[in-house]
């Protein structure tokens, strides 16, 4: 059965604590996990309370803000930090959201920051997502086509078809949505995903592409596609406001369509 | 350590090719339902407060018993669709899971016959027992 309660050596204790400077008026608390593979020890939830008065208004500035001044041994993914390339992704406030898009003052008493939830933890933030990327690779998310592409143009495409591609070509695969669903939860073997099922359609839903009916023989399974009950935590982790849910409803209408 | 790709186990065995026929009969046996359970539940509500043999003349009748086996062959189907889903959900072992599967089938298979019996036989004897008076 589905294991509801973490082994000993995962069990989070409380770690270390520290203050904020004398003299700080603004303070916020942050309490972070944190776990070293090499240390042997259980994960730990370290406090740290921040002058936000001398903090960037995001999350991720803080984070920073923690890693310049008090603590270098914490670990994280970031890069762009404008809600593009989808490293910093992580467990904010009981979601999963990008740090760096998510502001501070959205956060009611005190910050809680987890890594993404069900993922082999790397250390502290950061997750495991090779998996991830292994079925994002498995869908082949790129056109597929027998007709040559013509030799003087581009493959051309209307602009209506251009335009079901809205909501889906926005995607930056930082596994918000993945790692937000108890089916992946539960099944992530086998079972897809809302990240991966949405590029899926991406592509099926592409007018260009021309192995529609491969990309759905392919996702014909109980596992691959329907572990997806529309529990919609998709849609409501999406820090770009996608709706996986949405594109996986467009799979099972084709399948049905098809028939 | 394994000395598999991760694309190699994110493939695994491949697509079954069952999946979309095992959601969409779900989803018709569920329509199916609806008009049922509105003629059973409205049949049960006229037949509240009336004697065995009331009920047994009213079940026996060949319109009523032709729906009431439709309604336990579509709820058996249904149940044992929605089961097996709930079971590939939460039993991660696979073993454990397939036996559990073929449980649940075979259950839903012998309690859609039991019943759907019953249903015969009071179709095909309710007016003999009404006559002698159960």
């Amino acid at each position: 059965m589905a294991q509801f309660i973490l082994p000993p050596n995962s069990r989070i204790q409380q770690g270390e604590h520290h203050g904020a400077p004398s003299g700080a008026a603004n303070i916020k608390t942050f309490k972070v996990y944190r776990w070293e593979p090499d240390s042997g020890e259980n994960p730990r939830l370290d406090t740290y309370d921040l002058d936000l008065d001398s903090c960037g208004p995001m999350v991720l500035d803080a984070l920073v803000k923690i890693k310049n001044e008090i603590d270098p041994t914490l670990t994280f993914r970031r890069s762009c930090r404008e809600g593009i390339c989808g490293s910093c992704a992580m467990n904010i406030d009981g979601s999963n959201t990008l740090a760096c898009t998510k502001a501070i003052d959205d956060i009611d008493g005190d910050v809680r920051i987890y890594p993404l939830p069900s993922m082999r933890v790397v250390k502290d933030l950061v997750p495991d997502m090779t998996h991830f990327y292994a079925q994002y690779a498995s869908i082949r998310p790129w056109i597929r086509t027998q007709t040559p592409a013509p030799p003087d143009q581009e493959r051309l495409q209307s602009p209506e078809d251009r335009e079901a591609l809205d909501g889906l070509y926005e995607c930056i695969l930082c596994a918000c949505c993945q790692t937000s669903c108890p089916s992946y939860w539960w099944n992530p073997d086998r079972y897809l995903g809302p990240a991966v099922l949405l590029q899926a359609y991406r592509w099926i839903a592409d007018s260009r592409d021309e192995d529609t009916g491969g990309r759905l023989d392919d996702l014909d399974d109980a596992f691959k596609l329907y572990r997806c009950h529309t529990i919609m935590n998709c849609a409501s982790a999406c820090p770009k406001g996608l709706n996986p849910a949405k594109a996986i409803a467009e799979i099972k209408r084709l399948m049905v369509a098809r028939q | 350590m394994e000395f598999r790709t991760p694309i190699k186990q994110a493939r695994g065995l491949g697509a079954s090719h069952h999946g979309a026929a095992h959601w969409w009969v779900q989803r018709l046996t569920a329509i199916g339902m609806v008009p049922l359970m509105l003629w059973l539940v409205t049949g049960i509500a006229a037949n509240a407060g009336g004697g065995y043999l009331d009920t047994i003349s009213w079940l026996g009748s060949p319109f009523n018993a032709v729906l009431m086996v439709l309604v336990f062959g579509v709820l058996f189907y249904h149940a044992a669709l929605g089961l097996q889903v709930v079971l590939e959900d939460y039993v991660s072992h696979k073993g454990v899971r397939l036996a559990l599967v073929i449980a649940v089938r075979f259950l839903a298979i012998a309690l859609a016959t039991a019943a759907i019996l019953a249903v015969v036989r009071i179709a095909f004897f309710a007016d003999l027992r009404t006559a002698f008076g159960g």
